[in-house]
């Protein structure tokens, strides 16, 4: 069937890596043009740093009891982006799923320029962030240690983890494509730098064979990762009291919304790259399909958990939760914010029912961009709507945020941005050995077919 | 084998594509050829029987990482709450089991995680930048489009007489000598890990 085709065109093996090679040798002037653009949002982003740091978090819109806002939306929210990566390099390789090659290293970038993102933010919440080192636990002349009953030195734990396995995993994956850069390139710096991370692969018998079995252990400690990140993040609410954060449904819910919001991510940043690289032929429609069909599973597994959440609310009988979830969300001071997530985030997959729009990329684009900024709104729900309104009326208060807020959100996506393209102009996009062998396997099938026949 | 040394007498042949890389190594294997390496652009896991390479023990190394890293991030977590600066916080346990759990999971994870990735290094000799195999006029392509196979002088079925005529009449395109090429003086005897 022709819709199922994960690899088009019969382009050799030499014409396939040039293909893939491309974008390391030329730039397209859209490249420059985004390159400024994001250049810009970083440039926002460090002004909003500085003026954090240098006036310190009074310039943020939070304030008892609203202690937590922006700056932990946008943690949680850019940590969930970085979920699809490993969701799709490491979950789907142990699953055999050879459609991951293609699309494997793009997420896996995805993933750790997100955690790098995300990580910024609770730092910048500690309000002296050059004192992050208290976190980590080491002997210190003070005599004093961090807590571990408490839940941030576990998100520590596990961000720190999920970024050095990531990082592990996608530089491990590199390493063949990494040589056969060092073998293309034509400048003698490009040669030594590609050469260098190359680590002088050779590609011989034993080493390929010892590093399958390298690799597939390393995805099979990165799987539990995906599960687990989320749910220690949760945990940051769950283990609290405040209605509308104390619930067991938060680990499961949480690992949900992140991969729908990085499938998302993914996407947006796909639809762009397979057109401007034309890479079309590696990148097909049937990728974009499957993406969209685990878009539309986890959607529905979201909706799932906001139905479930919003029922053990009233079905507790506590007051708290109930005024929290019945009337303060969809009827209080941010209604608005909640019911466009609402929209967003439970209608917008149900497009994906269709086979035709799951191909379409401008469905899937603005689709995937919807969710984004939908998963955004639902942990600000989350975080703002639970702390503005908690138990006592009298301390009730309502937030709103400043443009320090706002300027770093923006400017974290315009890093996001930078990070990105510096990526696909020096690293190659897709994990071309990969594809070779996918290339290899589908023609000994078709070959087998014909025999067969 | 493990290619860090190749013995003179060597030789490299030149294949166009995989199939017939596989068919040759599975041929010369049959012939009785056993010091047999390749050099090829993606994994090949049906060279898994024929290549015979030893059982790896990174799985091994990788488990005992892991334990290894669970067991330190349970120690530290102890060492600070329990022993070093203990907080009594509503009359809760300072030995918090159930809480110490999760950064002892994270650990463990990371402790497999660094041995598998630097245990191949190890395992690998990477970084290893200098190689006889990369003098070849060509080798290059080995990580692009063409498929190599080389027997070692080592072997006693194969020789100057023998070697070459074989390699080509498996269908090498091309067939060069490894000979003119320093070893370099690494190399323990062969063997895997």
């Amino acid at each position: 069937m022709n819709d199922r085709v994960l690899l088009r065109g019969d382009a050799g093996d030499a014409a396939l890596t040039d293909s893939l090679l491309a974008p390391l040798w030329s730039t397209p002037s859209l490249w420059w043009l985004l390159f400024l653009l994001s250049c810009a949002g970083t440039v926002l982003f460090l002004f909003s740093i500085y003026w954090t740091v240098a006036k310190g978090i009074g310039t943020w819109g939070n304030n008892i009891p609203v202690a937590w806002a922006f700056a932990i939306t946008d943690f949680v929210w850019w940590i969930g982006i970085g979920h699809a990566g490993t969701f799709i390099s490491a979950f789907l390789l142990l699953l055999n799923q050879k459609w991951r090659g293609s699309v494997n290293r793009v997420a896996e970038a995805m993933t750790i320029f997100a955690l790098v993102n995300a990580a910024m933010f609770p730092l910048l919440h500690l309000g002296r962030p050059w004192f992050f080192y208290w976190l980590v636990p080491y002997p210190a002349t003070m005599g004093v240690w961090p807590n571990f009953k408490s839940s941030l030195p576990w998100d520590v734990a596990a961000v720190t983890t999920y970024f050095t396995v990531s990082l592990l995993f996608w530089y491990m994956g590199l390493v063949p494509d990494l040589a056969s850069a060092r073998d293309k390139a034509v400048s003698r710096a490009r040669k030594l730098a590609y050469g260098i991370f190359a680590l002088g692969w050779r590609g011989s018998g034993y080493q390929w064979q010892r590093y399958r079995i390298a690799y597939v252990l390393l995805a099979t400690l990165a799987t539990p990762l995906v599960i687990s990140v989320h749910s220690v993040v949760s945990l940051d609410f769950a283990i609290a009291q405040l209605p509308g954060w104390h619930s067991t449904i938060f680990p499961p819910y949480f690992v949900v919304g992140a991969i729908y919001s990085g499938l998302a991510m993914g996407l947006l940043l796909l639809i762009p790259l397979r057109r401007a690289f034309q890479l079309e032929d590696v990148i097909t429609e049937a990728h974009l399909d499957r993406i969209a069909k685990l878009m539309l599973a986890m959607g529905l597994m979201l909706a799932y958990s906001y139905a479930m959440e919003t029922f053990m609310a009233w079905y507790s009988g506590d007051r708290f939760e109930r005024y929290t979830y019945l009337f303060s969300r969809p009827f209080g001071p941010y209604a608005v914010l909640y019911w466009i997530m609402t929209a967003l985030n439970v209608l917008t997959p149900n497009i994906f029912w269709s086979a035709r729009l799951r191909r379409s990329s401008p469905a899937l684009f603005i689709a995937s961009f919807g969710i984004l900024i939908g998963m955004w709104l639902e942990r600000f729900a989350i975080i703002v709507t639970s702390l503005n309104r908690d138990f006592l009326p009298s301390s009730w208060h309502f937030y709103a945020p400043t443009w320090v807020d706002f300027g770093l959100l923006a400017g974290s996506v315009g890093l996001f941005g930078l990070l990105f393209l510096l990526f696909i102009r020096y690293v190659p996009t897709v994990a071309i050995s990969e594809v070779k062998r996918l290339r290899l396997e589908l023609a000994s099938q078709a070959a087998g077919e014909t025999a067969g026949a | 084998m493990r290619d860090h040394d190749w013995p003179a007498g060597s030789y490299v042949g030149e294949f166009a594509d995989a199939n017939a890389l596989v068919a040759a190594v599975r041929s010369l294997r049959e012939r009785g050829y056993t010091g047999i390496e390749t050099y090829s652009p993606m994994p090949l896991p049906e060279l898994d029987s024929a290549l015979a390479f030893r059982r790896s023990r990174l799985p091994l190394f990788v488990f005992a990482g892991g334990l290894a890293g669970g067991a330190i991030s349970y120690f530290i977590q102890w060492y600070a709450n329990v022993y070093a600066y203990p907080l009594n916080l509503g009359g809760r346990p300072v030995h918090a089991v159930t809480a110490f759990i999760i950064p002892t999971f994270e650990g463990t994870i990371l402790g497999a995680a660094l041995t598998a990735f630097f245990g191949l290094w190890v395992v690998l000799r990477l970084p290893t930048y200098w190689h006889p195999v990369f003098e070849l006029p060509g080798f290059d392509r080995a990580t692009i489009d063409r498929y190599w196979v080389a027997v070692s002088g080592d072997d006693a079925r194969g020789g100057a007489d023998v070697t070459p005529s074989e390699l080509r009449s498996l269908g090498a395109t091309r067939v060069v000598t490894l000979d003119r090429h320093e070893t370099p003086a690494v190399g323990r005897a062969d063997g895997g890990s």
